[in-house]
């Protein structure tokens, strides 16, 4: 039982790191109806923003608080990978809006594959370790919870809040809700379709970056092509909550990471991955558009 | 309070103040864009604790260079544009415009002069002009080649359009005698010949070839059945680990193998194809690029069998129907059959026609099957199920062959892979494998085979001719490695030709069914990867 509960909480952490991620996804999918491929990257990016941050940190700094270093490796990693993922879709995205389905996923996946490749050239191909921030661990009944996944926990939960209230209580949620329904409609009503949509990017890079920031905090670890594995688990995150549907993302998100910490902990740790494809292939027979999504109503 | 229009809104902002704002920003992004990222740079001291190397003359470079190039794209080269457009929008020249102010006669003659002069002067380049400059020489020698050749094209555009097919196949068949008796003469003896032509044909013939032969075979699931495949790679994995495995324990030779692998690889596309029937576009999109990693992973992890992330090495080579071998210890070694000298250069001959025949295979298969009702069934598909299920189609068979057919060539490319590399390792089938086969369909314009070869040898042979430019380190000095950049380039060029380009190089379709006269159907009035 103690096992099942530890499995509990570090599935929780992971899972709370993927829902980040899936967030962006989703925002996109739902708003332009496009797989933004350069995702994973854009939280490898945060990642390594949040990196170098620290480093520049303890570089000029004697010492600092650990709260503030993290406050400022958030907030740095948030303005930076937004101003690229705004960056991204105006360059690469916006120009190819009226064109067919397929365009702007190859765009996405060249996007992926420069942002990693332009990482690995400027930081280097190598692992970059960090000192561990947070090193202290609680144990209440054999069960040992570490700060680091508390503070995950907490950041990611307070993240969804502010989220929430953004999309569901203001103008500006209002008017992403209208884009997402109907574009045209949307800007026949005065609403800003392109600025909206680049208001969603920005919203999603900033997310992702702070899942990057708190990836590097929990695993002390990055290198450029982290970007890849972290960003389809969450793609896969959120087709399994069902596309396009925010509480959804965080549902898959959560769900992966508890598939993923059960099967390491119960079978085998080398088939982990294998585990989250296949249950979501095994959820999509059965529920094609996933646990939350709308069914896609076909007209003829 | 009397009303007044504000006039600063209507006025043009001339051009100059508009680059100069435009350089502005564009220079300003740069900066935020780069400054931690260019600007420091982490780096492992001795005692392997990271520390920040600042590069800030690198930073402002590259600034600097953004906002100049902005506003340079600005103030001249948009208002240039524009004015072409309009002069030949008035004098009808609008499609080929660029092209004729390109490509002149005086042009073509000053390329083939310096061409021949640089190629004369090719051994004594160095000492006359030093080795940096040498270096600029063969550059500039092999942009005069290419420009002659691309005006040469150019003028005979309208022959080449007419007899795509016959000329790119005479063209390729023909490559390796052209590249063998080129170097021969070049360096005066036949042996010099076969080994200076085992770079051009291995690097670039057989590479270029690989990657048509998958995108063809992707094709045929994305450009023909409209189902977007992300997980292409698996099946080539399966193929290539198929012919490894069988190949090395059990002897078996690469003739039987070959159908073999391509069965296998087609069983595990109908195994895919079985559960994701139901699912639409991005489901089946992910799902595919699931499964895709699935077989990486097993590949990596079923250690018994596949030997990990080590790979299969030692796998036999191809023989020539068993007749003549490529094993020097081979009593029918090809040297000592035919009586000629020793030289690795053919087995890599022999693989370039043999992928070249393969690549032949898929694409008569193709055209044949696009004439055949489960063609037909695949392209009704992609432009509408609904319509397609109405009609009496059975849409689970059609994709399930779409699957399986896709499958089946993916699998023969994945079995001469094995073949050419001796060694396979779950590192060549990642997920960066599909993307660029994918890539190619849809910048060769889905469903036009012509268009993505020409995608294949511009992307695939791009990124290859970057190993050769030795001369930039030279100007970055000599840490300066033009490899690394590939994969960024080549995920730039993708951004751009897709924004220059969105419907591929071959933006228009010819029918197979018609009613009086082809006419070639332009690609935005059809559907892809929908489904």
């Amino acid at each position: 039982m103690q096992y099942f509960v530890q499995q509990l909480i570090n599935g929780l952490t992971l899972g709370s790191i993927y829902g980040l991620i899936a967030i962006g996804y989703t925002m996109v999918y739902g708003i332009i109806g496009m797989i933004n491929f350069a995702h994973g990257d854009i939280f490898m990016v945060g990642a390594f923003a949040a990196l170098i941050v620290f480093l520049l940190l303890g570089a000029l700094f004697y010492s600092v608080p650990v709260v503030v270093a993290l406050l400022i490796m958030m907030i740095v990693a948030m303005l930076l990978t937004s101003l690229y993922n705004w960056t991204i879709e105006k360059v690469a995205y916006r120009p190819l809006r009226g064109s067919f389905r397929l365009a702007p996923l190859i765009t996405a996946i060249g996007m992926s594959i420069a942002l990693s490749n332009f990482v690995q050239v400027t930081q280097g191909p190598r692992n970059k370790p960090i000192p561990p921030m947070v090193s202290q661990v609680y144990t209440i009944d054999g069960i040992s919870v570490s700060l680091k996944q508390i503070v995950i926990v907490l950041v990611t939960a307070a993240l969804l809040a502010i989220f929430w209230y953004l999309v569901n209580r203001t103008a500006l949620g209002r008017a992403q809700r209208a884009c997402e329904q109907d574009r045209k409609m949307a800007a026949l009503l005065g609403i800003d379709v392109d600025r909206t949509i680049s208001i969603t990017f920005i919203m999603g890079a900033a997310l992702a970056a702070v899942a990057g920031t708190l990836f590097l905090m929990y695993y002390g670890v990055v290198v450029f092509s982290d970007g890849f594995v972290p960003g389809v688990k969450a793609f896969t995150a959120a087709v399994l909550g069902g596309i396009g549907s925010l509480p959804g993302a965080v549902l898959g998100g959560l769900l992966i990471g508890f598939i993923e910490s059960m099967w390491s902990a119960y079978f085998s740790i080398d088939y982990k991955d294998v585990a989250a494809f296949s249950i979501l292939a095994i959820v999509l027979i059965f529920l094609p558009s996933g646990i939350l999504g709308r069914p896609e109503v076909e007209k003829v | 309070m009397a009303v007044t229009a504000s006039p600063e809104r209507d006025i043009v902002v001339p051009p100059m103040q508009r680059a100069f704002r435009e350089a502005l920003y564009a220079g300003a992004i740069a900066l935020g864009l780069f400054v931690l990222f260019i600007g420091l740079r982490t780096d492992q001291n001795i005692s392997n604790e990271l520390i920040l190397v600042q590069r800030w003359g690198l930073l402002a470079l590259v600034v600097i260079l953004t906002a100049v190039g902005r506003f340079l794209y600005v103030a001249y080269a948009q208002p240039f544009l524009a004015s072409l457009k309009v002069a030949d929008v008035a004098t009808g020249l609008l499609p080929e415009s660029m092209a004729t102010r390109f490509f002149r006669i005086p042009y073509l003659f000053a390329a083939i002069i310096i061409a021949v002069a640089l190629l004369a002067l090719a051994g004594s380049l160095d000492g006359l002009l030093g080795p940096d400059l040498a270096g600029y020489a063969r550059f500039l020698r092999a942009l005069a080649i290419i420009y002659a050749v691309a005006s040469v094209m150019f003028y005979f555009r309208s022959f080449i359009h007419d007899h795509f097919s016959a000329l790119g196949v005479s063209a390729l068949a023909l490559y390796p005698v052209v590249v063998v008796l080129t170097l021969a003469l070049y360096s005066g003896s036949v042996a010099g010949g076969f080994q200076g032509s085992l770079k051009w044909v291995d690097n670039f013939g057989i590479q270029i070839l690989i990657y048509v032969m998958l995108a063809w075979g992707l094709n045929i699931v994305i450009g023909l059945a409209g189902l977007l495949d992300l997980g292409y790679v698996a099946f080539y994995a399966v193929g290539a680990y198929a012919y490894a495995l069988l190949g090395t324990h059990f002897g078996l030779s690469f003739w039987i193998l070959l159908p073999a692998a391509g069965c296998m690889a087609a069983f595990w596309g109908v195994m895919l194809g079985f559960p994701v029937l139901r699912l639409r576009g991005d489901y089946l999109a992910i799902v595919t690029l699931a499964f895709g990693e699935i077989i990486r992973l097993v590949l990596i992890n079923w250690r018994e069998v596949t030997n990990g992330s080590a790979g299969v090495s030692g796998i036999p080579k191809v023989s020539f129907f068993g007749l003549i071998s490529f094993n020097v210890s081979d009593p029918n070694y090809i040297a000592k059959v035919l009586n000629i000298a020793t030289s690795s250069a053919y087995y890599k001959i022999f693989l370039y026609y043999l992928i070249l025949g393969l690549c032949l295979l898929t694409a008569f298969v193709t055209i044949r099957l696009r004439r055949l009702p489960v063609g037909r069934a695949w392209e009704a598909l992609r432009e509408d199920e609904i319509a397609c299920r109405s009609l009496g189609i059975n849409t689970t068979t059609t994709k399930l062959t779409a699957f399986a057919t896709g499958a089946m060539f993916g699998g023969f490319a994945g079995s001469f892979f094995a073949a050419r590399q001796g060694f396979v390792s779950p590192e060549s089938f990642v997920f960066l494998e599909s993307a660029i086969v994918l890539a190619i369909v849809v910048l060769g314009g889905m469903g036009s085979l012509p268009g993505i070869a020409v995608a294949a040898l511009v992307m695939i042979g791009g990124t290859e001719a970057l190993r050769e430019l030795d001369f930039l380190k030279r100007i970055f000095g000599p840490d300066f490695t033009p490899e690394l950049y590939r994969m960024l380039l080549f995920g730039m060029a993708m951004v751009i030709v897709m924004l220059w380009k969105p419907r591929g190089f071959v933006g228009s379709r010819e029918p197979t069914a018609f009613l009086k006269k082809r006419k070639a159907v332009s690609g935005s009035f059809t559907k892809e990867g929908h489904g």
